[in-house]
C-alpha cells in the first residue's frame, strides 16, 4: 500500500448495522440486570473514582450498549470496585459485577 | 392555472434563467482537468442550440480560490469582481454565464453584499474606477452553467444521439449527482430546488433517460472543501469525506457520477485512485472505479461527441464502462492521441483499481 502522507480518518459516526454487540449480549446473558438500566445517571454521580478521573458508569454502560469497545477498554481501569454505585442504583442493577465482567471479556478479546 | 401543493411549494425553489445572450467566464482550475468541458459548453450552445454566448481573453480569476482559503480579502475580491462585470458591461452583455461553483456563489455573495450594502457598491466602484477607469453594471442574470443547460435540457434531449440507458438491457443507468456546496448551500433561491432539492443536475439525467440514486450522503461534500485539500496536514479530511460518501453510494452500484463544480469531480475521480492505494477498496463493477463526468462532458456524449475529443482520456478512472453500456462507440487507441494525431504519452496504470 502506498503512502502518500494522509490517508483517511476514523469516522465519528456510529454504524449501529456494523458495531460489535457481542459483549453487550454476553452480559446481558450473565448479568440480566444489565437490562434494566435506564441510564438515570445515579452511579455516575455518586461515582468516588468519577471525581478523580473521566470514569462515567453510564456512559460506560451505553459504550458497551453500542460496540464500542475500544473506548471502554480505555475507561475501564478506572474504577476502583467500591461498589457505591451498586447501592445507590434505583433499578438494583449489580454494577460491580457488570463491570468486572466487562473487564474479563476485553481480556479474553485481547483489548486493552 | 392555480398552483397549489406541492406545485405551489416548488415555485419558491425556481430561479429564473435566460436561455441566450450570455457573457461566459471560464474557471481558473477545470481547463487543466477536465480540459475540453468548458469548450464543449460554447460548441453546443453556439452550434448545435444557435445560442449567442460571449466570452473575452481579458476575464481574469475571481479570486475565489484564494477568498476560500483565507488569503485575499473581500474588499479586493470585490475589486476583481467588478472589472470582470465592467467586460461584460463593454461587451453589451446583461446576462452572467458561470463555469465555476466557487466563482457563482461568490458572485452571488458580492452582489448580495452590493444590495444591502449601497456604500460599499460605492467603494467598489470608486475603487475600480481609480484603478482601471472601468465602470460596470451589476448582471441581471447571474447563472450558472448548468443551469443553462438545465433549462436546455430537453433541447439537447431532442437533438441526442445516445441516452443514459444501458443499450443492451434497456436499463436506465443509475447516476448519482454531486452538487458543488457553493451552487445553492449559501445562497438557496440562487439555485434550481435550493438547498433542500437541488435538481439542476437531477433534470439532466432524467430528461437523457438515466435514474437517478438517492444515497445516504447524497448532499455531503464532495472532500475538496479548499482548506481540507490545499493545506496538505488537513488532506486526510478531504479524502475521508470522499470515502464516507463512496461508502455510502457503493450499495446502489452506480453506473456513473455527473457533477457541477470545478473540484468535485476531480475530487470524486482522483480520490477513488488514492482509496485503491491506500485501503485496497474499489467502488466500481470488476475493481473498476465508477466514473466522474462534468454535465458537460455527459452532454457532449449524449449528443454524441467523440469520447476523447471531449478529453475523457485525462480522467483517473476511466469512462470505458459507460460508453459500453450506452453503446457510444470509440477507438481504444485513440485514446491517448491528440487532436492533430499526436501521441500524448500513455500514464502508467495503478496496481489496485482497473482503469481500462
Amino acid at each position: 500500500m502506498k503512502d502518500f502522507g494522509f490517508g483517511i480518518k476514523k469516522s465519528g459516526v456510529i454504524d449501529l448495522d456494523k458495531a460489535d454487540f457481542s459483549l453487550f449480549k454476553e452480559i446481558a446473558e450473565e448479568e440480566p440486570s444489565f437490562l434494566h438500566c435506564f441510564y438515570c445517571g445515579t452511579c455516575t454521580a455518586t461515582c468516588s473514582a468519577g471525581k478523580y478521573t473521566g470514569f462515567n458508569l453510564r456512559r460506560l454502560q451505553l459504550l458497551v450498549k453500542r460496540g464500542q469497545l475500544e473506548e471502554v477498554a480505555r475507561r475501564i481501569s478506572e474504577c476502583m470496585l467500591c461498589g457505591k454505585c451498586q447501592w445507590a442504583c434505583p433499578k438494583g442493577v449489580n454494577t460491580r459485577h457488570i463491570v468486572t465482567l466487562v473487564n474479563k471479556k476485553l481480556h479474553a478479546r485481547k483489548i486493552h | 392555472m392555480k398552483l397549489e401543493g406541492k406545485k405551489l411549494i416548488w415555485k419558491d425553489y425556481q430561479k429564473e434563467i435566460p436561455d441566450d445572450k450570455y457573457f461566459y467566464v471560464r474557471s481558473c482550475i477545470r481547463q487543466n482537468m477536465f480540459p475540453a468541458s468548458e469548450h464543449y459548453f460554447l460548441k453546443i450552445m453556439r452550434e448545435d442550440l444557435g445560442k449567442d454566448v460571449f466570452e473575452t481573453e481579458h476575464h481574469t480569476t475571481c479570486g475565489g480560490i484564494g477568498y476560500h482559503c483565507d488569503v485575499i480579502k473581500i474588499e479586493t475580491i470585490m475589486s476583481i469582481v467588478a472589472r470582470q462585470f465592467a467586460l461584460m458591461t463593454e461587451a453589451g452583455y446583461r446576462n452572467y454565464a458561470v463555469s465555476c461553483i466557487t466563482s457563482f456563489g461568490l458572485y452571488t455573495e458580492i452582489i448580495h453584499t452590493w444590495h444591502t450594502f449601497p456604500e460599499i457598491l460605492e467603494n467598489t466602484r470608486r475603487q475600480l474606477k481609480q484603478a482601471t477607469g472601468r465602470e460596470f453594471e451589476i448582471p441581471e442574470h447571474v447563472a450558472h452553467a448548468s443551469d443553462i443547460i438545465f433549462k436546455l435540457r430537453h433541447e439537447i434531449a431532442a437533438k441526442a444521439k445516445y441516452k443514459l440507458v444501458d443499450k443492451k438491457t434497456g436499463r436506465p443507468l443509475k447516476v448519482v449527482e454531486h452538487i458543488g456546496c457553493h451552487y445553492a448551500k449559501m445562497f438557496p433561491h440562487k439555485g434550481v430546488g435550493g438547498a433542500e432539492y437541488p435538481y439542476v443536475l437531477a433534470g439532466m439525467i432524467e430528461a437523457w433517460g438515466g435514474e437517478i440514486v438517492d444515497y445516504p450522503e447524497r448532499r455531503h461534500c464532495c472532500g475538496f472543501g479548499f482548506r481540507q485539500y490545499f493545506v496538505k496536514a488537513n488532506r486526510g479530511y478531504s479524502l475521508s469525506n470522499t470515502h464516507k460518501k463512496f461508502e455510502s453510494m457503493e450499495p446502489f452500484k452506480p453506473d456513473m457520477i455527473i457533477t457541477n463544480c470545478p473540484g468535485c469531480p476531480y475530487f470524486m475521480d482522483r480520490w477513488q485512485y488514492v482509496i485503491s492505494e491506500t485501503e485496497g477498496k474499489t467502488y466500481g463493477e470488476n475493481g473498476q472505479g465508477i466514473p466522474v463526468f462534468t454535465y458537460e462532458e455527459v452532454a457532449g456524449l449524449v449528443m454524441g461527441y467523440d469520447p476523447w475529443d471531449l478529453g475523457l482520456q485525462v480522467h483517473q478512472i476511466g469512462p470505458e464502462p459507460v460508453l459500453d453500456k450506452m453503446g457510444i462507440p470509440y477507438d481504444p487507441e485513440a485514446k491517448y492521441k491528440g487532436l492533430e494525431g499526436q501521441d500524448l504519452g500513455k500514464p502508467e496504470l495503478p496496481k489496485n483499481i482497473c482503469c481500462c
